[in-house]
């Protein structure tokens, strides 16, 4: 056999251990090790690559690599290592922008390399293709990660004529692409992917607050997409087969999460959801006029004591408050007094779904405890006290009573339904989704103001105290 | 060559099937590491990008290149790295003896403010 069979052969091994990861990754006793066998099939994977005679053919190429491939180990390790949880869908986003721009980059470079020997109209096609994913995914991306690192607004940016002027941009990309595809031109390729860039950040402006975490799948998808599109210009077959498996399961997750939020994938795109502030009057006039009912922490320490099951309803405040830790403290106080106590957790609950089971795996709150939004609907009529911990629109009643509701028709947590519902919440500032909560206002629920973690450490020391 | 595009066409639209039929069955809990998952696993465009620098010809290409290879491996690193560290988090997961996880949870709770 030749050495390129035998790498090829690799590859394939490869490919198997990348299906075996996703396929483990499905599952949560096997996760962690699917992880590492991902991880394991690319390094040996990449490793064989330097068996190519190609690859080390020039010295100074080969010293450039090393170098490349060590500068940006020494960047990720420790960025990947010391990132918050809490700020994890804004690392994703970053890890998946650079994936795409090096997809395109690899594609543009093969272009470079073939475009004097006039290349056929199908090499020209799959470049074009793996520049413009490429480009989108890379530009789209770094907006979604200035989003969630708040660098700008998290709301949706909109102005006249958005979606026309997109689709125009759109076009002219598909026109500078049959314009590359007949001539072979290099200066129009630049163009295209210069313009492709543009596009990932015009189509990703009008999409913001909850939404973006949707979106980041999606580009996600999309890298992947741009990775087989690499795959085919240099005829590899791993690149095919990793970059199309991520490409299809992307799309589905993508899905899933859209589902999740009870909207259509084309909804959450093109929509500006959330670029409404208020459902029916403003939010500031609303809040001044109604009143709402607060109490001191001793007051609800002792009712929580006293309860014989309390549901807690964990939202994205308390995954910045890193509060996780203070709320398992308080469960576990509960529970030694002999209440029924567990977490319900929304399915976008923080700002990726599984994000909350995630931070609270993190503060090793036990899994029994943690129930799925069906699960926890059906206990919660019996429930004494539901505490809402920075949570808001996944158990805003607007989305089952309110038609016409930008989130009319998401699924909620029934919270309403409890005997008593207390909210910890830092201001009377609508949620992620921009939209009032009747909820706040109603006569069964209590309103504690601070910090989550602060006040759940009152929390802790009411209950003890009671 | 240019018979090879059928079998990699061939390949493409398999490969696309496998990924649907893979990840059918995900617990929420799971989709955020995933999602991270997967975008560890496009990393592997590391490979094209180092075979691509093989070739690399002439200063553009090659400080194209260069940045290639420095994109994909903050890639690859990075995606792998932040998967296991969100699933080191849940292999605390079923019976464990109480006073470990307590521990571990003091340590979390030092640095987390």
């Amino acid at each position: 056999m030749t050495l390129d069979t035998w790498i090829d052969l690799v590859y394939l091994l490869a490919a198997v251990c990348f299906i075996l990861a996703l396929k483990g990754l499905s599952s949560p006793k096997q996760a962690r090790n699917g992880n590492l066998l991902g991880a394991a099939a690319a390094a040996v994977a990449v490793g064989f690559t330097f068996a190519y005679p190609g690859v080390r053919a020039h010295t100074l190429n080969l010293v450039l690599t090393l170098v490349a491939m060590a500068i940006g180990a020494a960047i990720a390790v420790p960025a990947a290592r010391t990132v918050k949880m809490t700020a994890m869908p804004q690392m994703v986003a970053i890890f998946n922008g650079v994936g795409g721009g090096a997809a395109a980059l690899v594609s543009i470079v093969v272009f470079l390399i073939e475009s004097p020997g006039k290349p056929a109209v199908y090499r020209i096609g799959e470049v074009i293709f793996g520049v413009l994913v490429g480009c989108v995914s890379f530009a789209g991306s770094a907006i979604a990660f200035a989003k969630l690192q708040e660098m700008m607004t998290g709301r949706p940016i909109t102005y006249p004529a958005q979606q026309v002027i997109n689709a125009v941009v759109a076009v002219a990309i598909v026109a500078l692409a049959v314009a590359t595809l007949l001539t072979g031109s290099v200066a129009l390729l630049v163009v295209t992917a210069i313009l492709s860039l543009v596009l990932g950040v015009i189509f990703v402006l009008p999409i913001g607050g909850a939404d973006v975490p949707v979106l980041i799948s999606l580009l996600n998808s999309f890298t992947g997409l741009a990775v087989a599109a690499s795959g085919f210009t240099l005829n590899n077959n791993l690149l095919i087969i990793a970059g199309t498996l991520v490409g299809a399961s992307g799309v589905l997750l993508t899905r899933m999460m859209s589902k999740a939020m009870g909207r259509s994938l084309t909804n959450v795109l093109f929509s500006a959801f959330g670029s409404v502030v208020t459902a029916g009057g403003g939010a500031d006039g609303a809040g001044e006029t109604r009143t709402v009912r607060t109490a001191t922490p001793e007051d609800i320490g002792v009712l929580m004591a006293y309860a014989r099951k309390v549901v807690i309803i964990p939202g994205y405040g308390l995954a910045v408050a890193q509060a996780q830790h203070t709320a398992r403290e308080l469960a576990d106080l509960l529970m030694e007094r002999g209440v029924d106590v567990f977490y319900a957790i929304h399915p976008v609950a923080g700002r990726m779904p599984g994000h909350m089971n995630v931070l609270l795996a993190e503060a090793n709150v036990p899994y029994d405890e943690l129930k799925e939004m069906d699960e926890a609907n059906l206990e919660m009529t019996t429930a004494d006290v539901a505490l809402v911990v920075g949570a808001n629109d996944t158990v805003n009643p607007a989305a089952k009573t309110t038609v016409g509701s930008p989130i009319y028709g998401m699924p909620i947590i029934n919270a309403d339904e409890a005997g008593n519902i207390v909210f910890l919440k830092r201001s009377m500032r609508p949620g992620f989704a921009g939209i009032d909560n009747d909820l706040l206002f109603g006569d069964k629920t209590t309103l504690l103001f601070g910090d989550a973690k602060d006040t759940l450490s009152k929390l802790v020391a009411a209950v003890k105290d009671a | 060559m240019s018979t090879g595009i059928l079998e990699f066409l061939t390949i493409f639209v398999l490969a696309a099937f496998v990924g649907i039929e893979l990840i059918n069955a995900v617990p929420s809990i799971l989709h955020t590491p995933l999602m991270s998952g997967s975008n560890a696993i496009h990393g592997i465009i590391l490979v094209g990008t180092i075979i691509i620098m093989g070739s690399a010809d002439g200063p553009a290409q090659i400080t194209l290149g260069f940045l290639a290879v420095l994109l994909a491996t903050l890639n690859i690193v990075g995606g792998f790295v932040v998967t296991d560290r969100m699933l080191e988090m849940f292999k605390a997961k079923s019976p464990e003896p109480p006073t470990h996880a307590d521990a571990s949870d003091e340590d979390h709770s030092d640095g987390g403010k």
